[in-house]
Formats: C-alpha cells, structure tokens, sequence
C-alpha cells in the first residue's frame, strides 16, 4: 500500500521586495529540502504553486513581523531575522505536524501511454506490488513491497512500460523508449526463455532436484551450490540483484504465489467476470 | 514578469541526477530572485501520494527541473495528480548541463514537452 502518512510542511519564505533580502538563500533552501520540507520562494516575480490546506510556515526577514488578518489556521508566521541557514531548518523542523514514516525510493511508475494492460508483471511479481483498479486496470498497489535495486518486472514488461526512476539507465528510468531498445529489452527479458522455461518453475525445479539429490545423497551443501548457481543466472541475465533471488521464499510459497497472480491477472484479463 | 511557475526537485534520495547540476540549478534560481517552488524528491512524494502534488500540478504553465518527461509525468499520474499537456515543461537535469537547464527555467516562453 502507498504510504499515506503527514503531509509535508510547506515552508513559504516571503522574499517580496517589501523584505530584508534573505543573506543566504541558496544555503537555507538546501538546509530545507535537505530535511524533506517543500519550499516556496515568492519574490511576486512570477507565479508560485497556489495555497492549499497544507500545514504552512511562512518564514520572512521583515522590520516588524505583518498581523495577517485573515491568516489560515494552518498558518504559522515566524520571523527569521539573525538566524542562520541551519538555524532556519531547525526552526522548520519543530514545526513538523509529526514525524514522517520512512519510504524507500525504490518503486515501479506504470507508463500508461505505452502499457497494454497484458497483466505480465502482476503475474510475474513474487511480492504483491502489483494489483488492478475497479477498472481492471494495472496499478502499482503495494509498492512497499517491491525488492530495492530490483528491476525485473520492468524487464518482463514487453512494452518497456514499468519504470524505476531512480534505476541507473534507460529506458528504465523514464528514457525514451527506442525500437532498439525494444529489441534489447525482449532479449533481456525473456528470463523463461534463457533458462528453457518459467523461471518460478526452474527455480522450483532446480530445488526438487538438489532435493532429490539430498535425499540421495545428503549432500546439502551440493544442493545449495546449485540453488546458487540458478539464482546467479538468473541475476545475470535480469540485472536482478542475487540478494533479492537469494531472499526469494520458498518453493511452495513461490508456486502458491505464482498461482494466485497468475489467477488474479486472469480474473481482470477476463470481459464480463 | 513571466506566466509560468518553476517547479525544482532536489531529488534527495539517490544520486542519479548529478550533484553540480543540481547545484548549479538551485544557485542560479536563488540568485535570480525569481519565485519558485522546491521539493525534496517528486518521488517521495508520489511514493507518499502527497497532496503537495495536487497542489503543484495546478495553478497554470509550469516549468519543472527533475528528470525524464515520462518519469515524471508517471509520477503525477501514479499520485493522482496528472499534469497538463499543454502546459507543462520538463527539464532533465539528469542529462542537461546546469546552464541550458537555468536558460530555459528562466525563459519568457513555454516550450510544452510532455510525452
């Protein structure tokens, strides 16, 4: 589920000519987004993004701090005559509403213009990321689950349609998509193909045999060198970091899940049901 | 005076867009004295579903310096909060060098570029 926690405090700092020009603004501004807060700098030079019920602290270097009769509730004014960058976030940090739950900058943003809704990356996530609208329409649902520096859904997407903005190379981080790239992405995918079929099943099947191959021989370590040897490969091929293989659940588990994805992207693939 | 809005994502949380760019971009902007907004990450606002995006997405012509158009543009869209087309500018600071970044943020004119 996307994190739905306190909004960010907008900071307006109140830069009109009508003020003492503020000693270091480029300064207190990276203090301030430094800490996760939204800026406004309005000089009344040119538009700014308009008021909302946000919490806002308007901030400003004036000779007596204004009375604003019609103030927002949410408003707080604070003059910040003397203080000093850092001492300008402190004061924006105690006026937090409350303290933010983390998140992880890692997470797949659907392209709609390019996605066909063919339903493969919800069936092939192992983790639940993804899920469909009332619409039946693809959707990123529970991007907190999504594994941290793994692409692999971006790579089964036959569109190049999943992207990972924060990903090092395009066209996963939002690049234009190019008939090669295309070309480049089905080669890379194809995942199942490299390894001669689905991958949840030769990971299972490569486990039934090193399983096999322990009740014959009790040789565990064996089996573990060959579990490894199929999650490199797989790691190889799919640029999928081996933690994120190596963390995968287990073969039951992996059946069971494949399943239920696999039945949920046929349920919203299905006219009428 | 100019009629669009400047939108400057520090992007925060990773290091994919380069620091002397980012840099530059913020200290030519400061040094302006033109208004503008400033976000820590547009991802983490997404992430979160943040009402700032509503907010930032309206309110007319709109200028922003983050990333790759349809990076951007699908961050808007997954927050709920699409922007518009005809109004949106988007500069890459992931792969314009700081200076033609500040030349088009400070331009009079709107050259819309959404994907």
């Amino acid at each position: 589920m996307a994190l739905r926690d306190t909004p960010t405090l907008r900071i307006l700092i109140d830069a009109s000519p009508e003020t003492e020009p503020l000693p270091d603004r480029y300064r207190t501004l990276t203090a301030l987004l430094e800490q996760g807060h939204a800026v406004t700098l309005a000089s009344g030079t040119q538009p700014v993004s308009p008021a909302d019920t946000q919490p806002t602290l308007l901030l400003g270097l004036w000779k007596d701090t204004p009375e604003f009769e019609n103030r927002p509730a949410h408003w707080t004014v604070q003059n910040i005559h003397g203080r000093s960058p850092a001492q300008i976030a402190d004061l924006a940090e105690s006026h937090r509403p409350a303290p933010r739950n983390p998140w992880k900058p890692w997470f797949p943003v659907i392209d709609y213009d390019r996605c066909t809704n063919c339903m493969q990356c919800l069936s092939f996530c192992l983790f639940g990321v993804y899920g469909v609208d009332g619409e039946r329409r693809i959707q990123v649902q529970n991007q907190d689950n999504c594994k941290t520096n793994c692409p692999a859904c971006s790579r089964v997407c036959p569109e190049a349609a999943i992207m990972f903005p924060k990903y090092k190379a395009g066209p996963i981080n939002g690049d234009t998509v190019s008939a090669v790239d295309l070309q480049k992405e089905k080669m890379k995918v194809d995942i199942s193909a490299l390894l001669g079929g689905d991958v949840y099943d030769m990971l299972r099947l490569r486990s039934e045999k090193a399983k096999s191959r322990f009740s014959k021989e009790r040789d565990a370590d064996k089996a573990l060198t060959e579990r490894q040897k199929c999650l490199v490969k797989l790691a190889e091929a799919g640029d999928i970091p081996a933690e994120v293989l190596m963390s995968l659940p287990s073969p039951e588990e992996i059946a069971r899940r494949a399943e239920e994805a696999a039945a949920k992207a046929k349920a919203a693939l299905q006219p009428g049901v | 005076m100019n009629r669009h809005r400047i939108l400057y994502c520090h992007c925060q949380y990773a290091q994919v867009v380069p620091p002397e760019v980012k840099a530059g971009v913020l200290q030519a902007l400061c040094d302006s004295g033109a208004s503008f907004d400033a976000v820590a990450d547009l991802c983490e606002l997404a992430a979160r579903k943040d009402p700032s995006l509503a907010r930032l997405s309206s309110g007319g012509c709109v200028k922003i310096a983050a990333c790759y158009p349809r990076a951007v543009k699908g961050l808007f869209h997954q927050a709920g909060s699409d922007l518009s087309p005809d109004s949106t500018e988007i500069l890459n600071m992931r792969t314009e060098p700081a200076g033609a970044v500040v030349d088009r943020l400070l331009a009079p004119d709107l050259q819309p570029n959404l994907p």
